[in-house]
């Protein structure tokens, strides 16, 4: 260890509760719905009761002639400055991106799209007011099944038809590969569609005074949205600041640049007053995009002893009635993980996007990851009930070796660095895998009407989004680069600006221990500033596990630059060789002579004063820099779930659940684990609760928490968690990131570990949720089919 | 919450507050906990003119009444769990409150409350039926009891007059040889039960001498499972012929359909849960 690099490895793996909640758990921050500004305003939106219908009248004389009603719009009265709401990946050259405007104004294709939007003096009359809005609409067919809207005869979603893309990737001779192979398992696996349920909703605040437009929002891009709210208004881009204040939550949700923001601020720019909007929950699940809803056919061939020949994956993605700001590219995000940590000949993969009359999808936890994982865990473990194999072992046979790395995969992803053997074996010990197997024998031996099953996921994923090239590559319309600025103040202290947008994550937590690491400051004097345009003008901000794979290593490089311009100014002012100083613990000093030297806040203040410069240096030890990975970070780790299904009332529940993650490199692991336990917990909630379900008709049914059943802790079992850590060669910390690692991990544990218990039966998949009553079917339909046991 | 417009008044006494309702007339609803009613005000399915606050009336707490006990309706179910005669004397009261949806729904939740709203899939319901309850109401012209299966008329809807309040219900007291069992079947803590089975059983000699089964969501009121009563009553107290007697526990009903189980799911379910209710009960 050099003197560079000592003085604060306690911050550096050090579990500190998360200096941010003080705040939040008082309550004496502001969300946005607690902002009030002086003459604001409530929007309150009419949405289309129809799945697909063309508008025929929108009469709004009622509700602005309500008392307190101050403006109502349609869809109309924006047409000529609404614009339309952005997607930034066109997945493919041919691809269909439909117009989308942020008010529908002649034709609906979703239930909860807006058509009209009422402004009034409070929450109340705006909603009283928006039910007084009298729309016509003439009903036209819905959408509602990917799977025959792109037959012939299907009623179309858009003029241009109900296909939006189709794209593939092919490595290696798949023919070969499946050709003789002694072993072919082919599945067809349902992703459901969910909906996001972060704690905090939507809501947006927008002011507009002398043309320059404020835009309060519950996002998790400010920065993003900013550039896209210039060019969907054209409103100049420097006339444009927004504030993303404390945000409760996001998880995909919020990666969006929605409707309500844009008339949010089209309104206020009209009306010349502040208005608010929040929406209800109910609201929200109407339209607040939804993630997952895919099919996936995958085949799989292999050898007599288990060893991979090759893989076919061909995905129908739901991409709803348009596309928003990445839906296209979400399935895609999973072409490239269905190999997973799996060497093999040959893959395939096939994507093709499909409109439907339902709310569009996009990013929501894992994105595409999840899918992937899913899919390529269960598959493994159908192949080894195939071949008659523990399914560890059927894994261990296949998964890259920890000395093969790097490995460059057949997905052409390079993963630099992994040990599959460790964190398996680690898992597999505190489980107590070999005990439970045997526990279950006896039980299925025993006829037990409650059956033990084991689930295993050997997951990987792909973080820190995203090489800048590689998205170019990609057809992505941003970068994937992220920056940082550190500023040592006179007295000492020290301001970190992020480009990314914590909504829960704890980056002020994180990046102060980060700081007070690198620059032996005290982690109470340093201060994260992010999520507001003005203060931190650059960045892309917080999803798919970025943030500490690319926004901590910029950082992280800041800081460097800091250190950089203390040596030099110490040489200067000692009159010593820049060579001869060293940075210890704080301090700047003479190699071998460390009294001769200067504190950080002593060189901040002597910046401060500039009387003593050295020649072209600016007088201050502030830095900027800017991180753009030249690799993904691959975390990964082994899941083992054990549950016990009660085959009379088809009920699961899970008796014990092991994690053990790789995410390299830790700055908090009181953060990570938290991080892990709310992962596992989205991800055993796509197994076994939630799902969005529309009517024949194209309503949602599951607008509210009773019916849509997302999970509480009363739900949920104790995690045992652990770690390994393979650093990272990918940035300079050795990170990986966090975020989705649990969620992607953790559905296909729990649903192989159902199946696992009612392989006896003869069953071989339930469609997720794995609800009592589908798990009760499955076991009443394998009876009647003679199924053993 | 963003409900449509209405008036509120907390009465400070009985008589007040049956005046506010009566003059209310069918636009009044009474408010306790507020547990199911605000619900359906925020997403505007109910839009009474006028709020009747019963929460400072002194109606809460439960009252030994001798061979009976007395439930003040504004008694919580967090106040029901931990009271000492229902644990005495009727602890399948207590144990089915235990079930309801959260610790924080149940300090609000009133049994009154739960009980003049009448969801069929609620909990404390179907116990009562098990128990033979009997509602104590007051209206304008005084008060009146109304036995448990007359009080439930259909979904959401009681035999109590637009101007009646409930103010208690009665239960008997369980004597020596009862027991009794809570069977809750639902997908999360919070959620409704897909089913519920509440049973009491009275064991002597080795078998069951009486039974007495009530079941949430399984039509639109809370059911008796009367079949079953009768198959169970002589049987033996073995989880065997309980589960035999059992089989006709969804005899005679209608269960509804949803997102959460078919109706033929729910009569299995039903068949399923009461069987293990009456064996706990029956302590076989």
């Amino acid at each position: 260890m050099t003197a560079d690099t000592q003085a604060a490895q306690a911050e550096l793996g050090r579990a500190r509760l998360r200096k941010e909640d003080a705040r939040l758990v008082t309550g004496q921050t502001n969300w946005t719905d607690n902002i009030v500004l002086p003459g604001m305003q409530h929007m309150a939106f009419v949405r289309s009761p129809m799945a697909h219908a063309r508008i025929t009248s929108v009469d709004l004389s009622a509700a602005r002639a309500l008392p307190g009603v101050i403006a109502a719009f349609s869809g109309a009265d924006f047409a000529d400055e609404q614009g339309s709401l952005p997607c930034a990946w066109p997945v493919t050259p041919d691809i269909v991106i439909p117009a989308h405007p942020p008010m529908a104004t002649d034709e609906v294709r979703y239930v909860g799209e807006a058509v009209a939007v009422v402004v009034a003096r409070d929450r109340y009359t705006a909603a009283d007011a928006a039910a007084l809005a009298d729309v016509s609409y003439e009903p036209l067919p819905p959408v509602l099944d990917m799977r025959t809207a792109l037959d012939e005869g299907s009623p179309k979603v858009h003029e241009a038809g109900n296909k939006s893309f189709e794209w593939t990737f092919a490595n290696g001779d798949l023919d070969a590969a499946f050709r003789d192979a002694p072993v072919v398992v082919e599945r067809n696996y349902r992703q459901q569609r969910l909906i996001p349920s972060a704690m905090e909703p939507r809501a947006v605040v927008a002011s507009c005074v002398s043309d320059e437009v404020t835009l309060w929002s519950s996002t998790q891009i400010p920065h993003v949205v900013r550039v896209m709210l210039a060019l969907v208004t054209g409103i100049p881009e420097q006339s444009i600041r927004v504030i993303a204040p404390d945000v409760g939550g996001g998880f995909g949700s919020k990666l969006q640049m929605t409707a309500e923001e844009v008339l949010a601020v089209l309104i206020t720019r009209k009306l010349g007053r502040p208005v608010k909007w929040t929406e209800s929950r109910s609201e929200g699940n109407l339209t607040v995009h939804h993630g997952r809803d895919q099919w996936q056919r995958i085949r799989i061939a292999a050898d007599a002893d288990g060893r991979l020949r090759g893989l076919s994956v061909d995905l129908l993605a739901d991409m709803g009635a348009y596309l928003m700001l990445v839906t296209p590219g979400i399935p895609l995000l999973g072409a490239f993980l269905f190999n997973s940590i799996y060497k093999m000949d040959a893959y395939s993969f096939r994507c093709t996007g499909v409109f439907t009359t339902k709310m569009p999808t996009d990013a929501y936890r894992g994105a595409g990851r999840p899918e992937a994982t899913f899919a390529v865990e269960r598959i493994m473990d159908e192949l080894a009930a195939e071949l008659g194999m523990d399914p560890l072992q059927l894994r261990e046979r296949n998964w890259i070796r920890h000395d093969e790395f790097p490995y460059t995969t057949i997905a052409n992803m390079e993963y630099d660095s992994g040990n599959y053997e460790a964190a398996t074996a680690r898992a597999r010990e505190l489980f107590g895998y070999d005990a439970l197997r045997q526990e279950q024998n006896e039980r299925n031996l025993d006829n037990d009407p409650v059956r033990l099953g084991i689930g295993i996921s050997t997951y990987i994923e792909a973080c820190g989004w995203a090489p800048s090239r590689i998205l170019g590559q990609l057809g992505y319309a941003g970068g994937g680069w992220e920056t940082a600025s550190v500023r040592v103040l006179p007295t000492g202290k020290v301001e970190v600006v992020t480009g990314t947008s914590p909504h829960g994550q704890g980056h002020e937590t994180a990046w102060s221990q980060l700081v007070a690491d690198r620059l032996g400051v005290a982690f109470e004097n340093v201060r994260v500033l992010h999520g507001d345009t003005l203060v931190s003008p650059r960045g892309f901000d917080t999803y798919g596990s970025r943030s500490v794979a690319v926004g901590a290593p910029a950082i992280f490089s800041a800081c460097e630059k800091v250190i950089a311009k203390a040596k030099r100014l110490t040489a200067h002012m000692l009159e010593a060789s820049e060579n001869d100083i060293e940075f210890s613990d704080g301090r700047l000093q003479v190699r071998g002579d460390p009294e001769k030297g200067y504190s950080l806040p002593e060189l901040a203040l002597a910046t401060f004063a500039a009387h003593n410069m050295p020649g072209g240096m600016e007088p201050s030890l502030d830095s900027d820099a800017t991180f753009d990975p030249e690799n993904f970070s691959f975390p990964h780790g082994t899941h083992l779930c054990a549950v016990e299904v009660d085959t009379e009332t088809g009920h699961v529940s899970i008796r014990s659940y092991v994690a053990v993650d790789d995410v390299g490199k830790v700055i908090n692991p009181q953060i990570v684990e938290g991080q892990v336990h709310g992962g596992i917990a989205q991800g055993i909630a796509q197994a076994l609760y939630e799902e969005a379900v529309y009517d024949d008709d194209g309503n949602l049914v599951t607008t509210t928490l009773a019916d849509y059943l997302v999970p509480s802790a009363a739900d949920l079992p104790s995690y045992v968690t652990d770690r390994t850590e393979t650093p990272a060669t990918t940035n300079p910390l050795g990170v990986k990131g966090v975020g989705e690692a649990g969620t992607i991990a953790s559905t296909p544990a729990v649903v192989n570990a159902i199946i696992d218990a009612l392989r006896p039966f003869g069953i071989r998949d339930i469609t997720m949720p794995c609800t009592p009553e589908r798990v009760w079917r499955a076991i009443q339909d394998a009876r009647e089919n003679g199924g053993a046991a | 919450m963003i409900p449509a417009k209405f008036d509120y008044v907390r009465p400070s006494s009985l008589d007040d507050a049956v005046r506010a309702l009566n003059e209310g007339g069918e636009d009044a609803k009474v408010i306790s906990g507020g547990q199911s009613l605000l619900p359906l005000l925020r997403l505007r399915l109910a839009n009474p003119e006028l709020l009747v606050d019963v929460g400072g009336l002194d109606l809460r707490g439960v009252r030994d009444e001798g061979d009976s006990l007395l439930i003040g309706a504004l008694t919580t179910h967090d106040d029901a769990i931990r009271d000492p005669l229902l644990a005495a004397y009727c602890g399948l009261i207590a144990e089915a409150a235990g079930r309801v949806a959260d610790p924080a729904v149940r300090h609000r939740a009133t049994i009154g409350g739960a009980l003049a709203h009448a969801d069929p899939a609620a909990d404390m319901p179907a116990v009562m039926v098990a128990l033979g309850a009997t509602m104590i109401a007051r209206g304008p012209a005084g008060e009146r009891a109304i036995g448990a299966e007359g009080f439930f008329d259909d979904y959401l809807t009681t035999t109590l007059a637009a101007n009646e309040i409930l103010t208690g219900v009665r239960v008997p007291k369980m004597g020596p040889g009862w027991g009794y069992r809570y069977e809750k079947f639902h997908r999360t803590a919070q959620a409704w039960a897909i089913v519920g089975v509440a049973a009491l059983a009275r064991r002597s000699n080795g078998q069951v001498a009486e039974a007495r089964i009530g079941m949430a969501n399984m039509g639109s009121v809370p059911v008796r499972a009367r079949a079953a009563e009768a198959a169970a009553a002589g049987a033996d107290a073995s989880a065997d012929a309980l589960r035999s007697a059992a089989q006709h526990a969804d005899e005679g009903t209608q269960p509804p359909a949803d997102l959460h189980g078919a109706a033929d799911y729910r009569r299995h379910l039903a068949r399923v849960l009461t069987a293990r209710a009456l064996a706990v009960a029956s302590g076989a």
